[in-house]
């Protein structure tokens, strides 16, 4: 129990002066994390919308893969990436392994599914909501999904905040594929399970309670600038 | 004076899992007036207008505009028996339709304000549509279905469930779209609605146009024993 007060009162000293090791910390994981997520986004929101109004062969499959990704085990994820990444690997030319941009792509493949599916599920009650009049209306295939992605926002935002909440707090695949290089690669989780390991658990504690409320402040910001609440109405 | 018709309908039908919905069809329209369809429940009316306005699948026959079949789809505007509100506000479902066809957004949102005007949501413009009465959610369907001033309109029963005042307004508002050179084909439960709007009317039962004639001839000398059962309001299958 001590160490939960020695956690508390140490994150309140670390946030008070404003540790320059933390602050660094903090910002690469919010960096990686933001960066991952705005890629995943732009790839997962609009695949959703599309498994929502497309029908084609296969779509059935399609979907229960991305269901079934969504719990795709990050460590794997790491490794693959590093295999990919490393020296000996396809893109080992390219120089990414043990970067933040390595980080960023094993995030991203780690919550491009989950994303996706919340998405599809939430866009497919919209679409059935619009489909006769989007059909009357003689629209493109990209003018309904333009549609469901505009119109169905708030939710997509929840989608959008899941995948966030993932990517933030993943720890397996950015260690292997980042290294917890200090000063480079390393991140709040990274550096959570090195001062674990080493034995210092109020240090651990106190980067954990900052890194949880970070993810509250994120999602309450993302919250305030969408006006979500005020426009619930929707 | 519209250049869609006349609309030749030979053989339609349309099927959904293996069941005839509607059809088969055989029926000439032409331009000008208001054509009532009505019937019994299942009798087809929902799919005889979906079938004709294209939203449902034509399973066998043809159906030919004067224009062709592409430019038919641009000139004609379906309204729902229960209105689909577009997540917006009253103003941007309105201009909705004209942005898909490229009108500039400021354009467009005038255009949304004159046609709100006209159909009494002046006030309404900038609440969610959500949040409308079914009254109102009517009048804007038919406001976002005339916007792009259609030259035929599809309404599905767009009466039902609504109050005397409200179908009143409605009814106005078909009356404007008809004097404004808008073919209207509707169906609906209504028979007193009916011979306020109709010019003719098509009696459909078990899929099939059973009996077709001018608004007079059918309401005061129907042909057939199940359209005057119909009209009697006896139980007709």
């Amino acid at each position: 129990m001590s160490d939960l007060w020695d956690g508390l009162s140490q994150a309140w000293i670390l946030l008070w002066t404003l540790d320059a090791d933390l602050v660094e910390i903090t910002a690469r994981s919010l960096q990686v994390t933001l960066t991952a997520l705005a890629i995943a986004s732009a790839i997962a929101l609009p695949l959703g919308a599309f498994l929502a109004v497309r029908r084609f062969r296969m779509r059935r499959l399609t979907i229960a893969v991305l269901n079934a990704l969504m719990g795709l085990p990050p460590v794997v994820v790491g490794l693959v990436v590093y295999v990919l990444l490393s020296r000996a690997g396809p893109f080992g030319v390219l120089g990414l392994l043990f970067t933040p941009t390595a980080m960023i792509i094993a995030q991203v493949i780690i919550i491009v599914p989950l994303i996706a599916s919340i998405a599809h599920q939430a866009l497919r009650e919209l679409w059935s909501d619009y489909h006769d009049l989007l059909i009357s209306l003689n629209t493109s295939h990209v003018q309904r999904m333009s549609a469901l992605l505009w119109d169905g926002r708030r939710a997509l935002l929840t989608a959008s905040l899941a995948g966030f909440g993932r990517a933030i707090g993943e720890v397996g695949a950015i260690m292997i594929v980042g290294g917890n290089i200090d000063h480079h690669t390393r991140v709040l989780t990274t550096a959570i399970a090195l001062e674990t390991g080493k034995g210092d658990f109020a240090l651990a504690l106190a980067l954990g309670f900052i890194l949880i409320g970070l993810a509250i402040a994120v999602n309450l910001a993302i919250h305030w600038l969408t006006r979500t609440e005020q426009e619930g109405r929707w | 004076m519209s250049d869609m018709f006349p609309l030749i309908v030979e053989g339609a039908l349309t099927r959904r899992r293996g069941k005839v919905l509607v059809g088969p069809v055989d029926l000439r329209l032409e331009a000008g007036g208001v054509t009532i369809v009505i019937g019994p429940n299942g009798a087809g009316k929902t799919s005889l207008l979906r079938m004709l306005h294209g939203i449902a699948r034509l399973n066998a026959g043809r159906i030919e505009w004067a224009c062709g079949q592409e430019r038919a789809r641009e000139k004609q505007a379906f309204v729902f028996q229960t209105p689909v509100m577009l997540r917006r506000s009253v103003r941007d479902n309105l201009a909705y339709p004209l942005r898909l066809g490229g009108v500039t957004r400021r354009e467009a949102r005038a255009q949304a304000d004159a046609m709100a005007e006209k159909v009494g949501l002046g006030d309404a413009l900038g609440r969610p549509a959500t949040v409308l009465s079914g009254g109102e959610r009517q009048k804007l369907a038919l406001g976002r279905a005339l916007i792009r001033s259609p030259q035929v309109l599809f309404l599905d029963e767009p009466c039902a469930s609504l109050d005397g005042r409200a179908m009143r307004e409605v009814e106005e508002i078909l009356k404007t779209a008809v004097q404004d050179g808008v073919r209207l084909i509707m169906s609906t439960h209504n028979m007193g609605q009916a011979r306020r709007l109709a010019s003719e009317v098509l009696f459909l039962l078990g899929g099939k146009i059973h009996e077709r004639g001018s608004t007079v001839e059918f309401f005061d000398a129907p042909k057939t024993a199940q359209a005057r059962a119909f009209l009697n309001g006896d139980i007709v299958e």
